[in-house]
């Protein structure tokens, strides 16, 4: 009788938890490949490496760095445009932030499910554990992620799989139920165990999860940006703004979003053809992207909070290079705006 | 066997691994394809990417604040 090598698919964030989880599988001998959604949230090393004083840090993606010490293969798949529904109605609510996480942990299972289908895959694999996270990792919310992804019995949790009914690779015998675990709560003791036994020494440990709507500043930031917008929606470029630089929002119609460092300023200056910027030119400053419609005192407003943050800030003049969207520049001297006077309640 | 470029310019990681990936997938084996990114992450992030699928990076150079990576299609 051939026996038939058995494929699954695991959900890769580059955490601990679906590393184990995939290795756990393969150690039962299921030819596994990695999988792995680009929401446009998602945390990377990279995003933080924008800011120098992070250079030294590993830019790498731990996705991709997990796949490699598995041995496995990693697709990455673009989900930013399906993504905004989750985001912006998520039908289970919010998290602590505006983070979505059970509707969101159902649509990469669903995505998960659509590509086993169409890719000749058995089964799901996830390293979520029953208890770890508060809104989307619960016993009693593990079974809704299964029902309303589609995914049913085909869903494997190998690090809590003891906890939860057999799932059908366990009925069918493709993976021994006896072999996978009963790991619960937020205590990390077992995975580091796990991970010790099977030989990983590095991996990630994001404290937060591993997406930015999980992060309260980042959360009030994109509040913000739709209630200034007076709209629910965004664009990928919105979003990857919204994790760079000092955002100060002095009138409700206009925000500034000022590099902190010279990675910011290299970062932000992509953008100068999609926003107004300001720009020391008599003193060491940085880069600031204007976001709405301004006038002239805005502009005005906009260039004193500015040099206010240049070397210029104890100067009495300071002058600055202004650049409409057209592309026009025109330089402006301007008294920079005492910190005391930077109101408190402008920073977003 | 051809030779293509992808701009991947602009696009912070993983976006320019997802645009590889994507264009790999459309090309014959042996063909190389010349991304060119403004992430520096992409250095990391494309060579890693090639070694768990396969391909290879037969260039890799940065200029201009450009990094350009080459990399030839090898058999999935």
């Amino acid at each position: 009788m051939v026996s038939t090598q058995r494929k699954a698919v695991a959900l890769i964030s580059g955490g601990l938890d679906s590393l184990l989880a995939a290795k756990a599988v393969m150690e039962q001998g299921v030819h596994v490949e990695g999988i792995n959604f680009y929401t446009g949230f998602c945390v990377e090393g990279h995003t933080h490496a924008i800011r120098k004083k992070d250079k030294a840090k590993p830019k790498r993606n731990n996705a991709l760095w997990v796949a490699e010490q598995l041995g496995i293969k990693l697709h990455i798949v673009d989900v930013i445009e399906e993504y905004k529904d989750i985001v912006i109605n998520p039908s289970h609510g919010y998290g602590a932030h505006m983070n979505p996480c059970l509707d969101c942990k159902g649509f990469m299972v669903k995505k998960a499910h659509q590509w086993i289908d169409e890719h000749g895959f058995d089964f799901i694999i996830t390293g979520e554990v029953i208890g770890q996270r508060p809104m989307s990792q619960r016993k009693d919310t593990m079974p809704v992620i299964a029902r309303e992804s589609g995914a049913g019995d085909l869903l494997v949790r190998p690090l809590c799989a003891q906890h939860l009914p057999p799932t059908l690779p366990e009925q069918e015998g493709w993976l021994d139920r006896e072999k996978l675990f009963d790991f619960s709560g937020r205590t990390r003791k077992p995975q580091m165990a796990l991970a010790e036994k099977y030989g990983f020494e590095d991996y990630a440990q994001p404290a937060g999860g591993c997406c930015f709507l999980t992060d309260e500043h980042y959360s009030k930031k994109f509040v913000d940006l739709w209630d200034a917008r007076g709209e629910r929606k965004y664009e990928l470029d919105d979003i990857m703004l919204l994790k760079v630089g000092r955002h100060i929002r002095p009138r409700k119609h206009f925000k500034i979003i000022i590099s902190r460092e010279e990675g910011e300023n290299n970062f932000l200056s992509g953008y100068r053809k999609m926003f107004a910027s300001l720009k020391t030119t008599s003193h060491a400053g940085p880069l600031a992207l204007l976001d709405g419609e301004l006038t002239d005192d805005d502009i005005e407003l906009a260039a004193r909070i500015v040099a206010r943050y240049s070397q210029g800030r104890s100067a009495e003049k300071v002058e600055l290079e202004f650049t409409g969207k057209d592309g026009v520049s025109r330089l402006m001297e301007v008294v920079p705006m005492p910190p005391s006077q930077v109101q408190e309640d402008w920073h977003i | 066997m051809s030779h293509y470029t992808l701009d991947a310019k602009r696009m912070m990681c993983p976006m320019p691994v997802i645009k590889t990936q994507d264009r790999v997938a459309e090309l014959q084996v042996d063909d190389t394809l010349e991304v060119i990114c403004t992430d520096p992450g992409a250095l990391n992030d494309i060579p890693a990417w090639c070694r768990i699928n396969g391909h290879e990076v037969v260039g890799s150079k940065e200029e201009n604040g450009e990094v350009i990576i080459t990399v030839k299609v090898g058999e999935e």
